[in-house]
């Protein structure tokens, strides 16, 4: 099958790959360009293990051509903080044990990210109804929707205090 | 000196974020960055691809398989198909179960989605391409997907069975039956139920489900011709197992085989058995001589790969007219798919379901299970539960409720006075355990208490007044549940998989400056156990947990143990490691001592260091001791200081709780809003408080997907109608309630720290509170037994059949 010259940006670096039509945007990122962040897990659209933010909006990468991500701004959980600088909702996971086995943690905490730039003051009703498609199994989502609460609260203040 | 700068003694445990301590989790410094490494994400220089042709039939003769065009297909270098494996006797392999199981179709598929040929190639998406060009010529057969059929029907399902002779567990009935395997005095039940002056009976099913980790399935093999190394990465959660069994079928040296489970995103039991694509993957890197990654795709892991439950438990519970249980009966009707893979201990065919007296002291019964082939796939794991103890719990739980309704009676009232007394401990049950601890009537107490359940009872009754007089068409429900477990398997002396004790390991080696590593045979899938064993130990030696490494997974470096399932992790590996700590503890005395100066006996512990007894300012520390085993030459004592423990558990453990489930239920819809879920649990002694209650938090929300829409679905020719996410129930955060969770603390007299094991006990305990609290909305109006899972079709079904639709 011939192969396409696609052009993207994934975490504030330009990347270019070859990559057949029916290649899934989700198998660029982990085989291609090595970012094992995002993961599969059901390649229907339904769990968001996969979730990436394209362009300003979260998407399943799983069921996005790779074809479809040319000239896209792309950002994955790695690109949302660093070892020594990690993310207010990368540290309140953690602090309020949102996580378990972790493999829905990076698909999470990204979408949780993109839902703050959207709504960066949510109740915990449009929180529950924001990651609705990003599916856990360990957690009951308890402590994610706790952690996200508290991410937001943090972000709030951070940003008061620097206005 | 020591004492003008000593911490308090306080200050010195604090620091060690011992047990009790809701020490956040080490692992999560690399989830959270997406730095966690699943099987997925292995990647070797030149690895090859595998995946399956699957049959579409659910029982059908395979005629023919034609590879040559999927031969053809660029990328694809090779498909292997049953009559490959033949020469090396790979192509059927045992079973946990005692049974033997098709890797690649012999001939004959018994199930949908049946592994049929294996296609390797450069990558997925050629072996995708070499999948669709294999051609399979197929001649269909009739189908089974009723276990009461199967043991009346003509149709032969496993012709490569003898029918006449006995299988693993004892002589079989039918050609499609597999065993009848029974517990307690039959006949005392039968008189003792007979002569009861108040009966009920009941025919509970707990219908067929998956466990469905977000991470599906999957291996690398890497066979290393050159140095004749095996090494299999893989979602194994007993990867010493897996080591072993991969031996003895391919012929590999133990030695020569490196097992290595990774991160595992999730279990719940799907990844106990050992599965065909793990063989395949194994063998096409022995046939090529690369890496060969398999990993299952979500509909694959729904239709093929351990199904859960798939009980019909008929059950007759007796009583004097005043609410005392006077016996129990109960024949199951088991539906173990196409090949009996069911993951229990060997000597157990189904599983520990004779816990199913529960919580009561009942002083006669008896169990009979049935073993069924059909056509649905294999498996019978134990999903989010010790072995088929949520299917007791749930019939427990059921029959109580039913024998409520028998008797007239509050069903809280009838539980609290048949449990098993705080005085009855040590317990031995009608069906022959010994129930280790317990206090269920102060746990029950506190449950009603905590929920106002007579504030509750009042509601609903004045909620159908106002239904019958049409002033509202949503009534309530009050699920209630109190269980036993049983879990921490187990005592070596009737406790085995494949032969192999079900003993667990811990391996410490304290560093020169004072830090450690241990080592455990068990594997996390996000139990957090690199940071509660660390918490064990700290305890125990006196090391801070934060400089305490925990590693499992690697059969290189671990010692040997029997994996993580059935909460064994911390009854059984959780005890060697508090055992191996002592040992350390051990030597450090006899350092320590030679150290200050003095005999042996003349030191004691205290949090992190010996001190001379009557003299606490002359003490070493642990660090102190730690540097003087590797740089001081001490009479008698050998350098180092290091210590394995290989625990055997003498009992299982018995971990209870008390669970309130308030639902309310739209008659017209049939949906349901839980309004308040309350969950007691007593695990006894309590290591990270933060971790228990997100194992709770995780292990109702896998419950209340089981019991209120989740299902393996079959057509009457054996399709599968729940293969994907779409049809296949999991909770989103939207479904899901918020839970109140609190505890009692009642330890285990024979575990060395009195832990029990918690990550099951929400399973066991979820899914009867939930389903009680349907059944309960109805019981004003007569309903007895509905099956699950209650989604809203269902709900609304039983309304309309008790004529609640006008």
């Amino acid at each position: 099958m011939t192969k396409m010259h696609i052009k993207l940006t994934v975490n504030g670096e330009p990347k270019e790959v070859l990559a057949e039509p029916r290649e899934l945007l989700i198998h660029t990122l982990r085989e291609q360009l090595n970012i094992t962040g995002p993961h599969i897990g059901c390649e229907t659209s339904h769990c968001g293990a996969c979730t990436v933010e394209m362009n300003g909006k979260s998407v399943k990468s799983c069921t996005v051509f790779a074809a479809q991500a040319n000239g896209a701004e792309i950002t994955t959980i790695e690109g949302l903080g660093t070892p020594d600088a990690l993310h207010v909702l990368q540290r309140a996971f953690r602090e309020h044990h949102g996580l378990q086995c972790g493999f829905c943690t990076p698909g999470m905490i990204t979408r949780a990210h993109r839902l703050l730039q959207e709504n960066p003051n949510p109740t915990e009703e449009e929180v529950r109804f924001g990651i609705s498609g990003n599916l856990c199994r360990c957690t009951g989502y308890q402590n994610i929707v706790k952690s996200i609460l508290a991410a937001a609260a943090e972000m709030n203040a951070m940003k008061e205090a620097a206005e | 000196m020591n004492e003008m700068t000593s911490p308090t003694r306080e200050e010195r445990a604090a620091k060690l974020k011992g047990l009790g301590c809701s020490r956040k989790r080490v692992e999560d410094v690399r989830f959270t960055q997406g730095k966690g490494n699943y099987v997925d994400d292995v990647k070797l220089p030149g690895m090859l691809h595998g995946d399956f042709v699957r049959s579409p039939y659910a029982h059908a003769r395979v005629k023919s398989i034609n590879t040559e065009a999927a031969m053809a297909v660029p990328g694809v270098l090779a498909v292997l198909t049953a009559k490959d494996l033949e020469p090396l006797s790979l192509h059927w392999m045992p079973t946990l179960a005692g049974d033997k199981q098709m890797v690649l179709a012999d001939g004959k598929v018994l199930f949908q989605g049946q592994e049929v040929a294996f296609v390797v190639a450069e990558n997925r998406y050629a072996a995708a391409d070499g999948i669709a060009a294999v051609e399979v010529e197929y001649e269909e057969l009739p189908v089974l997907t009723n276990p009461f059929e199967a043991l009346q029907s003509d149709v032969v399902l496993r012709e490569d069975l003898d029918p006449a002779a006995a299988g693993a567990h004892g002589p079989r009935k039918h050609h499609n039956h597999i065993f009848l395997w029974e517990e307690g005095d039959e006949e005392a039940t039968n008189q003792a139920i007979d002569s009861a002056e108040v009966v009920a009976e009941e025919m509970v099913y707990y219908h067929r489900t998956h466990p469905c980790p977000l991470e599906t399935c999957g291996t690398v093999a890497s066979m290393d011709k050159v140095n004749g190394k095996l090494t299999v990465w893989g979602t194994f959660q007993a990867p010493h197992v897996v080591r072993t069994v991969a031996s003895l079928l391919s012929g590999i040296e133990e030695h020569n085989i490196r097992v290595i489970s990774p991160d595992i995103g999730g279990g719940f039991g799907n990844k106990v058995g050992v599965y065909p694509g793990y063989v395949c993957a194994i063998v096409a890197s022995i046939v090529t001589g690369k890496p060969v990654k398999w990993i299952e795709n979500r509909m694959d892991n729904l239709m093929a790969t351990a199904f859960a439950r798939d009980y019909w438990m008929k059950g007759r519970i007796s009583a004097t007219r005043e609410g005392k249980i006077t016996g129990l009966h109960c024949h199951v009707t088991a539906d173990h798919g196409a090949f009996d893979a069911c993951a229990d201990p060997t000597k157990f065919p189904a599983g520990f379901f004779h816990i199913c007296t529960g919580s009561y002291d009942i002083p006669v019964a008896y169990v009979g299970v049935d073993g069924v082939y059909t056509n649905k796939a294999p498996g019978g794991v134990a999903y989010r539960c010790s072995f088929r103890v949520t299917e007791a719990a749930y019939f427990i739980e059921r029959m109580i409720e039913v024998l409520a309704i028998e008797l007239g009676m509050d069903a809280a009232e009838l539980r609290r006075i048949n449990f098993i007394r705080k005085d009855q401990f040590p317990y031995q049950s009608a069906l022959g355990w010994e129930y280790d601890s317990g206090d269920y009537h102060t746990a029950w107490d506190k449950a009603l208490k905590a929920v106002g359940y007579d504030d509750l009872r009042k509601e609903q009754a004045e909620r159908v007044e106002a239904f019958k007089r049409g002033e509202t068409r949503k009534l309530l429900g009050i699920g209630l549940t109190h269980f036993t477990e049983i879990v921490g398997a187990g005592p070596v002396k009737n406790c085995d998989i494949l032969g192999m004790g079900m003993f667990d390991s811990c391996e410490i080696r304290i560093h020169p400056t004072g830090s450690a590593i241990a080592r455990l045979g068990t594997i996390s899938q996000g139990q957090g156990h690199a940071t509660t064993f660390a918490q064990i130990l700290a305890s125990e030696i006196g090391i801070p947990a934060d400089s305490i490494t925990i590693e499992e997974g690697d059969t290189d470096t671990a010692p040997y143990g029997l994996g993580t399932y059935g909460s064994r992790s911390t009854p059984v590996a959780g005890a060697a490691t508090a055992m191996a700590g002592r040992k350390i503890r051990a030597k450090a005395q006899m350092i320590a001592a030679y150290l200050l100066e003095v005999h042996d006996d003349d030191v004691e512990w205290d949090v992190d260091r010996f001190v001379v007894k009557g003299a606490p300012e002359r003490f070493k520390t642990m660090a102190e001791i730690a540097y003087a085993a590797y740089n001081q030459a001490i009479p008698g004592v050998e350098p180092g200081l290091e210590a394995v423990s290989y625990y055997d558990p003498p009992n299982m453990t018995y971990p209870f709780g008390a669970y309130i489930c308030v639902m309310e239920i739209d008659v017209d819809t049939g949906e349901h809003q839980i309004r308040q879920f309350y969950a007691l649990d007593d695990c006894g002694t309590r290591i990270n408080p933060m971790v228990i209650e997100g194992q709770v938090h995780g292990g109702l929300t896998e419950a209340l997907a089981i019991a209120m829409g989740q299902e393996i679905a079959y057509d009457e020719i054996g399709n599968v109608k729940t293969g994907t996410l779409m049809d296949f129930f999991l909770p989103t955060a939207w479904e899901t309630p918020h839970y109140t969770t609190d505890h009692t603390e009642t330890p285990s007299p024979h575990h060395p720290i009195g832990a029990k094991g918690v990550g099951e006990s929400p399973n066991v305990g979820g899914v009867p509170a939930f389903s009680n609290a349907v059944h309960d909305a109805f019981r004003a109006f007569g309903l007895r037994q509905s099956h699950m899972p209650h989604d809203h079709w269902r709900i609304w079904k039983t309304a309309h059949d008790l004529g609640l639709h006008g």
